[in-house]
């Protein structure tokens, strides 16, 4: 599915990065930073609700470069530079993390495990 | 080729910058990115570790031509009983950890999932050394 359609699905809006040139069909939601490290998550885009520098980070190392935070969480600067200099996408929703979760599983996106 | 980094135990948003370098650096050199990976994922977690549970301290990363080789040197509070701490769950984080997303208690499994090599040397009220090695070849 498109980055734009989920975006549409999930009422969120684009905070940095190009939704236009990526694809996914998998997605992974996590506030548990080792529990994202452990999953082949490369190919999926995170859903949290953990604000701060370190999911970006952990996004980064996991080769993850798209996440959606949920739940209307303000996104300070340094973490949109940071994701900037990491190429990763950043998305955000007013919703639950079980409304965008439910919403996009009936979509068809499919957990990556 | 050596690399040595000073990971402050104060500034928690600062943690993990030494991993993202190293992960840039084996990009450069054109190591497999599944190799980077694994390389990335496990120094992360252990450089977390050092800054969550101990008060930072020194990371060393060597390079030959088969291993990659990552030694994080802390002088924090040691590890009492190392079987429990290696068994996924088990966590002392601090509340201020599990609120940055930490403490689910994975990250020693994670790095010992992702390496070819983990060793732990650990002193109660000396501190923690710990050593992973990676192949080059994947
Ligand atoms: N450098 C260290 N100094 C002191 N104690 C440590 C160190 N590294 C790990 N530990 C101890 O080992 C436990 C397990 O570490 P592990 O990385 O597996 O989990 P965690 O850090 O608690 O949670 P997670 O890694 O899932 O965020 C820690 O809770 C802590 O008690
Ligand atoms: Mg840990």
């Amino acid at each position: 599915m498109k980055l734009t359609e989920i975006m549409k699905l999930t009422e969120a809006e684009l905070l940095c990065g190009d939704a236009e040139s990526q694809d996914y069909k998998n997605a992974f939601s996590s506030d548990l930073m080792s529990d994202v490290l452990t999953n082949e998550a490369d190919e999926a885009f995170l859903i949290t609700g953990l604000v701060n520098v370190q999911a970006i980070r952990t996004a980064e190392m996991a080769d993850i470069s798209c996440i959606l935070f949920v739940r209307d969480k303000e996104i300070p600067p340094n973490m949109i530079r940071l994701a900037e200099e990491s190429d990763i996408t950043l998305l955000r929703t007013k919703h639950t993390m079980f409304w965008v979760c439910g919403v996009l599983y009936q979509a068809g996106i499919v957990s990556v495990y | 080729m050596n690399f040595e980094y000073t990971v402050s135990g104060d500034d928690y948003s600062l943690a993990g910058r030494a991993s993202s370098d190293i992960k840039k650096k084996l990009k450069q050199l054109g190591i497999p990115a599944t190799v980077i990976k694994k390389t990335a994922i496990s120094m992360y977690e252990a450089e977390i570790n050092m800054v969550i549970h101990a008060d930072g301290g020194i990371i060393k990363v060597t390079l030959d031509p088969r291993h990659i080789r990552i030694i994080l040197k802390d002088t924090g509070p040691g590890i009492p009983d190392l079987e429990l701490a290696m068994q996924e769950g088990w966590s002392t984080a601090s509340e201020e950890a599990r609120e940055l997303g930490f403490g689910a208690g994975m990250g020693l499994m994670n790095i010992q999932r992702n390496s070819d090599g983990l060793h732990i040397d650990t002193v109660v009220g000396e501190g923690t050394t710990v050593t992973i090695v990676l192949n080059m070849e994947d």
